[in-house]
């Protein structure tokens, strides 16, 4: 009971998480952690880098593909994956159990998770190898900070590396 | 497992502070459970949600996700967070009597 996130006396739980891949199936798990993290009054920061900041960008964020190139754990022959049509098929059949299951596409989870107190930030490193600006990203992210600033912010937080 | 006494009556919580028996509960354990949390006193917004919680747990078997409880009750996620700051993914299924969501989101 003591790191329920409910404050009795205690330090509320923090959680960081480190978002650094961008395809569809990656975007995820940092984004339900987060969110479940929130529900439960744990706070949440979440730190996006360098493949990561396609979740977060304007032009890419809900354009993310499922990887399945190079992934044993599709279950499909490499060289099938690779074929021309196999990621956008395979993209749009996640996408569609996803909306059975009531699960948000990307852009609107970042709204959820901004409505529910997380903190997002982009990696200024990442940014800049990228050639991006703020205004690249989604309104949702705070801001664009440094490793020694994610290091500051997720002080007394269990950290987790996506 | 144990057995709390809350607005007089003596009710089977689980070791996690979630009521056992949703059928022991009343609006005045609701009150308690709420203060406990934080929460004093439940608002008619407050209500809205224990009512739809209570409702769908009825229905579905299980308590719904914050996600699941905006879609149908129409409260905002921003102002479920404001209703139970603490944690709304646990705190409206537990103030409402009910389990934990099996929900994620």
């Amino acid at each position: 009971m003591a790191t329920n996130g409910n404050g009795n006396g205690e330090l509320p739980r923090k959680i960081a998480i480190i978002c650094s891949k961008g395809s569809l199936d990656m975007a995820y798990p940092g984004l339900v952690l987060a969110n479940a993290a929130r529900m439960m009054g744990i706070e949440a920061v979440l730190f996006f880098t360098f493949w990561g900041l396609d979740i977060i960008s304007k032009k890419r964020v809900n354009k993310l593909h499922a990887g399945i190139v190079g992934n044993p754990a599709t279950h499909m022959p490499a060289m099938i994956a690779g074929l021309p049509g196999m990621e956008s098929m395979a993209t749009h059949m996640m996408k569609k159990k996803m909306d059975e299951l009531d699960i948000p596409p990307v852009g609107e989870f970042l709204e959820i998770l901004e409505d529910a107190g997380a903190e997002m930030y982009a990696c200024q490193m990442a940014m800049e190898m990228f050639g991006m600006e703020k205004e690249d990203l989604v309104p949702q992210v705070q801001d664009v900070i440094t490793a020694m600033d994610f290091f500051e912010k997720s002080e007394g937080a269990q950290t987790i590396f996506v | 497992m144990s057995t709390m006494t809350m607005a007089g009556q003596e009710i089977e919580m689980g070791d996690d502070g979630f009521m056992l028996n949703p059928d022991q509960w009343t609006a005045e354990i609701a009150a308690e459970l709420a203060r406990e949390a934080g929460i004093d006193p439940l608002t008619d917004k407050h209500w809205e949600v224990i009512d739809f919680c209570r409702r769908d747990a009825a229905e579905k078997g299980e308590a719904p996700g914050v996600r699941r409880i905006t879609k149908q009750t129409g409260v905002s996620m921003k102002e479920m967070y404001k209703l139970f700051p603490k944690g709304p993914g646990i705190l409206a299924a537990k103030i409402s009597g009910l389990q934990k969501p099996k929900a994620c989101i």
